[in-house]
């Protein structure tokens, strides 16, 4: 959640007085809540040990700076050293300066390789290049077929051979038909393996040897734990992957692998895979994933998100029904849904103005996503006058929407006085006055 | 010695029916626990030579520093190691525990206690049963399906149906499809895009209808943090539920064993959307150890009922607590 590692830390370390330099002990006592925060995040436990010595030593060096107090301290010295581990000199992907660029995708099972090579098409399209898919999973039921309609999603050509061929021989053949057909890229998608499937491992070294990439990518799935370092070493071993794709991370997994393959293999992570759409890939950046791990949410691409999520028009539109307080609960329920569709609820209301302070209010407020779907059910069960206009909201009304939505009259009737104080808090912002959020969280309670 | 089938699946018979193949004898069962070893094998190795190295006679602070390790290792995450660590330091203190041999039978029979349920068998007594099957993205629920299909026919001679539900992804159906057709199962589906509780509704209907004995329903993956995914899925149980009283009998969620500690997260989440009966766990053929199943099991009290251990149609077997313990401790 946000900021409670530092306050972890802080609590931790409350009893430093002394301006100056961390001791030893108040160090170590901060490492035991980095190591627990990193395992949590599913850190490789001997990359947290190697990972937190180095960290200490660091701690150790530095001043105890005035601004911020040492829980926090800590927590930006990990979070540096962090995406220094995590980022470092990354190489792009390798495109050929002339002919077909070969791109061979492999991972574990279900770690999302053949939607990885979808969106990856549809990535090099945008920038005008011609892209190909070549189908070599031919162990998947019905995975020729995946790709197939993946790539006409993704305005690719997809070469297949059906499924009783040897994947090296369609690997290569594709490779020929690339070629053939002047394409500027070739993605190559192979079957899931176990790394220590030594016949499958010993078929992808083939694949490689006679496809000649200029890219292996690794997909990982954000959200697996310690056996990440294993696999990942099997497959620097047999595949040589120049960098990972990491899959999933829409999800909440800390994604502690990233930071234990990086470590291991030194390979970078290159892309990051944030939903099932196509268009969901996009570069990976080692900060936010650093943060992330520390389980401080992923900042940025939240606020992307929300960018995102609100259509101009409509943001527009609502900021005038805002100022006139003609913001209704059909309204709210819009705005509420495109919230919750940006992911876990603290993490975005951490980021609206003013709300960094009251956060911890909204949590002791319990504002979670079960009183946010039993808002939505009284809404739900109001008629559309209703919602517009809840003064209409009388007795025997406030019966019928508890019955429908299974709640009580009391918590319509507290919906009701909420939304109330909350439509005239909404207008004096908008109006560029600055609600106290005191004020603003006693009315949402 | 392994749980057999029909001791795992509950339906509702006082001896098990007829069966396709053979029925399990001794010698079955331990051919069936060595092969379920030699799947295990790779995941046991890096631990035992930990445990090994661990459980010398020496038992000192070093000594459970590295059983702790080689616990968060296996992905059984912090507050569970430390919870069983902790009760074998205390009794080694007490003098309860003398030696290594006895530490590591004492955390066998720890680890296994914590993965043992009362509700561990699969419940497909109501005719037609109906099993559905979720979880986030990538974790193998079509696969265990079709392993699941299988099994139920040529173990328990059930006549097996499933549903092709995932509606959304690209070449779902025809995944599901091929799978029916391994497992001889006959299939219901929709048109892609369309409406997953429509596919569950008419499985059912004609599951009624041709005398089938469980409807297996596949879902679409999707990750817990997608509400309005989780809305439809608690959508897609409520008309099994409006179809037929008491469906969905059965829902598992299926977790693979290569998941950290998030698993933790997906599980409480998929149990808040559509009430979760069970766990399968999966592609514990690989190196990774599947404590994360340890860690549901304790904190969730959801029970663990099928591990999966391959891609092979035959890949899958009925969990068994003290099994999966030892076979993760012992060489």
């Amino acid at each position: 959640m946000f900021d409670q590692l530092s306050d972890r830390l802080q609590a931790t370390l409350s009893d430093v007085r002394s301006r100056g330099k961390l001791t030893e002990a108040d160090v170590d006592a901060a490492m035991r809540e980095i190591r627990l925060a990193l395992l949590e995040a599913d850190v490789n436990f001997k990359v947290v040990k190697s990972f937190t010595s180095a960290v200490k030593e660091r701690c150790l060096g530095e001043e105890v700076l005035g601004s911020l107090n040492p829980g926090q301290q800590v927590v930006k010295i990990v979070n540096e050293e962090l995406a220094a581990l995590m980022g470092g000199a990354g190489r792009e992907l390798a495109l050929a300066s002339a002919g077909t660029t070969v791109i061979l995708m492999a991972g574990l099972q279900g770690s999302g390789k053949t939607t990885a090579c979808a969106k990856l098409a549809k990535l090099l399209a945008k920038d005008g290049k011609t892209v190909a898919l070549a189908a070599c999973d031919l162990q998947r039921p019905a995975a020729v077929e995946q790709l197939v309609t993946l790539g006409k999603q993704a305005g690719a050509t997809v070469y297949e051979q059906g499924t009783e061929r040897d994947p090296v021989e369609v690997a290569e053949w594709a490779v020929g038909q690339a070629k053939a057909q002047s394409k500027d890229v070739l993605i190559v998608d192979t079957a899931g393996r176990l790394h220590v499937d030594e016949e499958l491992m010993a078929e992808l070294s083939r694949i490689r040897k006679r496809t000649k990439p200029h890219d292996v990518l690794l997909t990982v799935d954000a959200m697996t734990g310690q056996d990440a370092v294993n696999v990942a070493e099997r497959f620097a071993e047999h595949a040589e992957f120049d960098g990972v794709l990491m899959t999933k991370l829409d999800g909440d997994a800390r994604g502690g692998a990233a930071l234990s393959v990086k470590a291991v293999t030194g390979k970078p992570i290159l892309y990051a895979s944030t939903g099932e759409k196509l268009a969901e890939l996009e570069r990976f950046h080692p900060e936010r994933m650093a943060s992330r791990i520390l389980g401080m949410g992923d900042v940025m691409s939240l606020i992307e998100k929300a960018e995102e999520v609100s259509d101009t028009e409509d943001a527009a539109d609502l900021e005038r029904k805002i100022r006139r307080q003609q913001f209704t609960l059909e309204d709210f329920l819009k705005q509420m849904r495109q919230v919750r569709k940006m992911g876990p609820l603290t993490n975005v209301l951490g980021l609206m103005p003013g709300m960094g302070k009251a956060m911890k209010e909204l949590r002791s407020a319990n504002m979670d996503e079960r009183e946010l779907d039993r808002l939505e059910a009284i809404i739900l069960s109001m008629t559309p006058a209703e919602r517009a206009k809840p003064d209409l909201i009388d007795g025997a009304r406030r019966k019928r929407i508890a019955q429908g939505s299974g709640t009580t009259v009391q918590a319509v009737n507290q919906l009701v006085k909420q939304f109330g104080q909350m439509r005239k808090m909404m207008a004096q912002l908008a109006k560029g006055k600055m609600p106290d959020p005191q004020q603003l969280m006693r009315g949402m309670r | 010695m392994a749980r057999s089938w029909q001791e795992a699946v509950d339906t509702g018979s006082e001896t098990p029916p007829a069966t396709a193949s053979a029925p399990e004898g001794d010698g079955e069962r331990r051919g069936a626990f060595s092969r379920l070893r030699e799947s295990l094998s790779r995941s046991r190795q890096a631990l035992a030579a930990e445990i090994s190295a661990s459980v010398t006679d020496k038992l000192d602070a070093e000594a459970f520093e590295r059983l702790e390790e080689a616990l968060i290792m296996a992905d059984v995450g912090a507050p569970t190691t430390a919870e069983i660590v902790g009760r074998l330091e205390q009794e080694v203190e007490a003098g309860e525990l003398t030696g290594g041999e006895a530490v590591r039978e004492r955390l066998v029979t720890l680890l296994s206690d914590l993965a043992t349920s009362e509700q561990d068998r699969i419940d497909v007594r109501a005719r037609p049963a109906v099993v559905m099957v979720v979880g986030v993205n990538g974790t193998g629920k079509t696969t265990t399906i079709g392993k699941l299909a299988w099994h139920l026919r040529h173990e328990l001679g059930l006549r097996v149906l499933v549903a092709a539900a995932d509606t959304y992804r690209a070449a779902a159906i025809e995944q599901l499809e091929t799978w029916a057709e391994r497992a001889e199962a006959e299939i219901v589906k929709g048109t892609p895009g369309g409406d997953a509780g429509a596919v569950v509704f008419d499985a059912i209907g004609a599951a009624e209808a041709r005398d089938a004995d469980v409807v297996i329903a596949d879902t679409a993956g999707r990750l817990h943090t997608h509400g309005n995914l989780m809305e439809e899925l608690a959508k897609v149980r409520r008309v099994a539920e409006g179809r037929l009283d008491g469906a969905p009998h059965e829902t598992l969620i299926v977790i693979d064993a290569t998941t950290g500690q998030n698993g933790l997260r997906q599980a409480q989440a998929f149990a808040d959307a559509v009430d979760v009966t069970g766990v399968a766990i999966t592609k514990l053929d690989g190196t990774a150890k599947g404590g994360i199943a340890l860690a549901i099991a304790r904190e969730l009290g959801i029970p663990v009922k099928l591990i999966g251990v391959g891609e092979g149609i035959e890949d899958l077997r009925p969990f068994d607590a003290s099994e999966f313990a030892s076979a993760l401790v012992d060489a």
